[in-house]
């Protein structure tokens, strides 16, 4: 790790520092800002509400990191969060799963989550194999997943109780919420992923110049398959931690209008749309600027609508700062 | 007369490193003058100076005997300085009409676009250069040559007083050289002066008035060039005499040994599509054979068919005496072929990638070892060849892009070199690269091939052909119609053989 930062260091010059580190001061103006303002801040609760919020979007946004880095988009991974998380409680809520507690508990932990590889190969195959523009082919999915997830459910909310289960969105580890020392798992995995192996490498040339890689010898349709199943699957483990949190399903809100806060938090985090580059860590200090900033707001009494507004306006900043560190 | 352009003393620094040292250039109006140089000497820096893309730290510029001081490309062209570039920037979905007039439609009512003058003042400049198109079809309907010529349509348009034109000739075929050539002394006729960059050398003899030549950021000589020689220049950009260069051939790719006798691919009638229809070749270790033709005679897809990139519709290819059909290019990387492509920024570079990772990207499944990448192995490597080919590079994790051309090819061409493959294919190795670039090139080609090892070269440079080559397949329109065998081929018999077929068909 340390050799990668050094290396990073002397790409860039002093002045062009200053922009590609444009997140993590943009992170330190809204902490004290907060510390200022906000009341009970400093607090290990306001810490572990935060973090137990912020884990999901940095999952997500961490498989979307991905799917951009090879110049495409998942817009479905909000809908595969719906579906994978409608799915759980249906398996242990099933007869099966109240006769053998122990074998309904991993299944409604497996199930989902092939389910959510199903969608990523689905993805991956209409993308990748047929060529069809990654906006329009994640459109099918985006559309359609979340209806199959309500007609699972009958439309219905499933409420349950299932503390086993729960401990995915509850659970604490060393007084932190356990999801976040999940993301933080999958955070250095993916790092590794990204940096040190040759599907990793591959998925950045990809990006970097498809024709190029393709000549090269490259698998070009298996790393982009790849890169939209492993998206998929931290959107369907998403799903499962959101459904934990709340001990209910609501296929209609869950992972609503995900996608959104995954691509943003990913182009804050530095990801290019146009590919090429895969910051995973990136990804999470983009989650947790937008967590931040919709908490900061929530927590001086700034309506919902107005915290929208706020979004925007970061990933309008985002976009800037990419756009001068271009040039 | 007062000259158009006149830089003086301009110099210029990227970070500390100078880029220009100490660069005049002088253009009379009614000029076609040649700017050349290796890759690094300055000339597109000193470009990019003139047209406002760069600002210079000292020197003057005057230009219509004006002291200039453009910031802009935009300002430089409302000045009269219009820049044709290698990429074109225009807009292929448009027709003709809207890429010529854009920015400056004629109007009617003062909101509507006045299409039927449009298209006549469009179909009026490109009647001056003798073309007759439709100019309401969409531009991307017609070729590169014809682009081209409407980007210097648009120029003129603009009541450019000096046209820049950078490697303008790269992509066209011969017929269209001439077109183009055409346009250009009817520029010079109506007092345009063309400032010409161009690493073809045969090209400035044809229709450059002076020349003036750069080397390491300087400018080093100004000639006129019915004064000067083919080596003349070739000396000046490398900074050594012409006597030293005439002894020893203008390649390096001559004074190959004979060709072992084992036949490492047979090529036997293969067929691809329109464009690759009969195809047939034979190649021996230690051997280079070269793919003559012209442009779309379909040498550039042979090369595809072998490398498995086209599949094949009829007709079978063996190596080392086995069948052979690659469906993908992985699988001929894992039969031991390269394949150096054409086009160096489309299918070559990942520009934003390091040297290092775009030199070992054919070779990664070769660097797995458990689960990852071995860096160490990889570092090594990179390290070797960085050394063994001369790439000059400030650091192995530089990126790509940054390099120049030469350097950029000799990272691909290391890429293929580290599979240590049994056949490379090199279409156009030494295109867009320097004069000192292009020998060191030759120079690695030529011992990869001493080592036992075969080529297949598509080159447009015939003296590489000609002197490179133990044999050289004749292709037209797709089929491969005669074979030279060296000792015995000149440039003339080449262009022999490829005009006997263009008349026969036509």
């Amino acid at each position: 790790m340390t050799s990668l930062t050094s290396e990073h260091t002397m790409r860039t010059g002093v002045a062009t520092k200053l922009k590609s580190h444009g997140g993590l001061i943009a992170l330190g103006l809204i902490l004290v800002f907060n510390i200022i303002v906000t009341p009970n801040f400093l607090h290990t609760q306001t810490l572990a509400v935060n973090i137990s919020q912020v884990a999901t979007i940095a999952i997500v946004a961490m498989g979307m990191t991905l799917v951009i880095a090879t110049g495409g988009i998942d817009l479905s991974v909000g809908a595969v969060m719906a579906l994978s998380g409608a799915l759980a409680p249906l398996i242990f809520m099933s007869e099966f799963g109240q006769a053998y507690p122990v074998l309904g508990l991993i299944g409604a932990l497996f199930f989902p989550l092939v389910a959510a590889l199903l969608c990523g190969l689905f993805n991956g195959v209409i993308v990748a194999v047929l060529r069809v523009q990654p906006i329009i082919a994640t459109l099918i999915l985006f559309i359609s997943g979340r209806g199959i997830a309500q007609v699972l459910t009958n439309g219905n909310l499933q409420t349950f109780s299932y503390p086993e289960f729960s401990y995915l969105g509850t659970g604490k580890i060393l007084g932190f919420p356990f999801q976040g020392w999940l993301a933080l798992a999958i955070a250095c995995f993916l790092f590794w992923v990204v940096n040190r192996t040759v599907f990793g490498r591959y998925l950045l040339a990809i990006g970097g110049n498809e024709r190029a890689a393709k000549l090269a010898g490259g698998p070009v349709r298996r790393v982009k398959i790849g890169a939209y199943v492993i998206c998929s699957i931290l959107s369907g483990l998403a799903g499962l931690i959101v459904v934990a949190i709340n001990s209910a399903s609501d296929a209609a809100r869950n992972g609503n209008l995900m996608e959104l806060d995954a691509i943003a938090a990913a182009v804050v985090g530095g990801a290019l749309l146009q590919g090429g580059k895969a910051p995973i860590f990136g990804a999470i200090l983009g989650a947790v600027i937008i967590q931040l900033v919709k908490y900061t707001l929530l927590a001086n009494g700034v309506e919902d609508e107005v915290a929208l507004i706020a979004k925007a306006a970061i990933i309008l900043a985002a976009v800037y700062i990419q756009q001068a560190r271009k040039e | 007369m007062a000259p158009l352009l006149s830089m003086a003393g301009i110099k210029k620094h990227f970070g500390g490193v100078p880029a220009l040292r100490s660069a005049s250039l002088e253009v009379e109006p009614g000029e076609v003058h040649a700017l050349i140089g290796q890759n690094g000497a300055g000339k597109s820096t000193l470009i990019k100076i003139l047209t406002g893309l760069y600002r210079r730290d000292e020197g003057t510029v005057d230009f219509a005997g004006k002291p200039s001081h453009v910031t802009s490309p935009r300002e430089a062209q409302n000045a009269g300085i219009a820049t044709i570039y290698q990429e074109l920037n225009l807009v292929p979905l448009r027709s003709v009409s809207e890429n010529v007039v854009m920015g400056q439609e004629p109007r009617s009512f003062g909101f509507m676009i006045n299409w039927p003058e449009a298209h006549r003042r469009t179909r009026e400049i490109l009647a001056r250069f003798g073309i007759e198109i439709d100019v309401t079809a969409p531009l991307g309907s017609y070729s590169t040559a014809i682009q081209q010529l409407v980007a210097i349509a648009r120029a003129v348009s603009m009541d450019a007083k000096l046209v820049i034109m950078d490697e303008p000739t790269s992509s066209l075929d011969s017929s269209e050289v001439e077109i183009l050539f055409g346009v250009v002394r009817e520029l010079k006729s109506s007092g345009v002066s063309v400032l010409y960059v161009s690493h073809f050398l045969d090209e400035l003899f044809q229709i450059c008035d002076r020349v003036t030549i750069m080397r390491d950021g300087q400018t080093v000589g100004c000639r006129a060039i019915a004064e000067t020689t083919k080596l003349d220049l070739i000396a000046g950009m490398l900074g050594r005499n012409a006597e030293e260069i005439a002894a020893e051939g203008l390649t390096e790719l001559a004074g190959g040994r004979a060709a072992y006798d084992e036949v490492v691919l047979e090529v036997d009638k293969v067929a691809t599509g329109p464009r690759l229809s009969d195809f047939s070749m034979t190649l021996h270790r230690g051997e280079i054979v070269g793919l003559g033709g012209l442009l779309g005679s379909g040498r550039t897809e042979a090369a595809r068919s072998i490398f498995g990139l086209d599949h094949l519709t009829s007709g079978a290819m063996h190596l080392m005496g086995r069948e052979f059909e690659p469906s993908e290019p992985s699988e001929a990387i894992r039969a031991r072929i390269g394949f150096l492509t054409e086009d160096r920024k489309a299918e070559g570079i990942v520009p934003d990638m390091s040297v290092r990772e775009n030199l070992t990207l054919a070779l990664l499944p070769n660097l797995r070892r458990n689960g990852q990448i071995d860096r160490d192995r990889e570092k090594e490597l990179v390290g070797e060849f960085i050394q063994k080919l001369g790439i000059k590079t400030s650091h192995m994790d530089q990126p790509i892009r940054e390099l120049s051309g030469g350097n950029q090819q000799k990272v691909l061409l290391a890429r293929w070199l580290a599979t240590k493959p049994d056949i490379l294919i090199l279409d156009e190795p030494t295109r867009g690269v320097d004069v000192g670039a292009k020998r060191e090139i030759q120079t690695i080609i030529r011992k990869f091939v001493d080592d036992g090892h075969a080529v297949i070269l598509i080159s447009s440079e015939f003296e590489e052909l000609v002197e490179g080559a133990n044999r050289i397949v004749v292709m037209h329109e797709g089929k491969a119609v005669s074979e030279l065998t060296n000792p015995g081929i000149t440039e003339n018999a080449l262009v022999k053989a490829l005009a006997h077929h263009e008349e026969a068909t036509a």
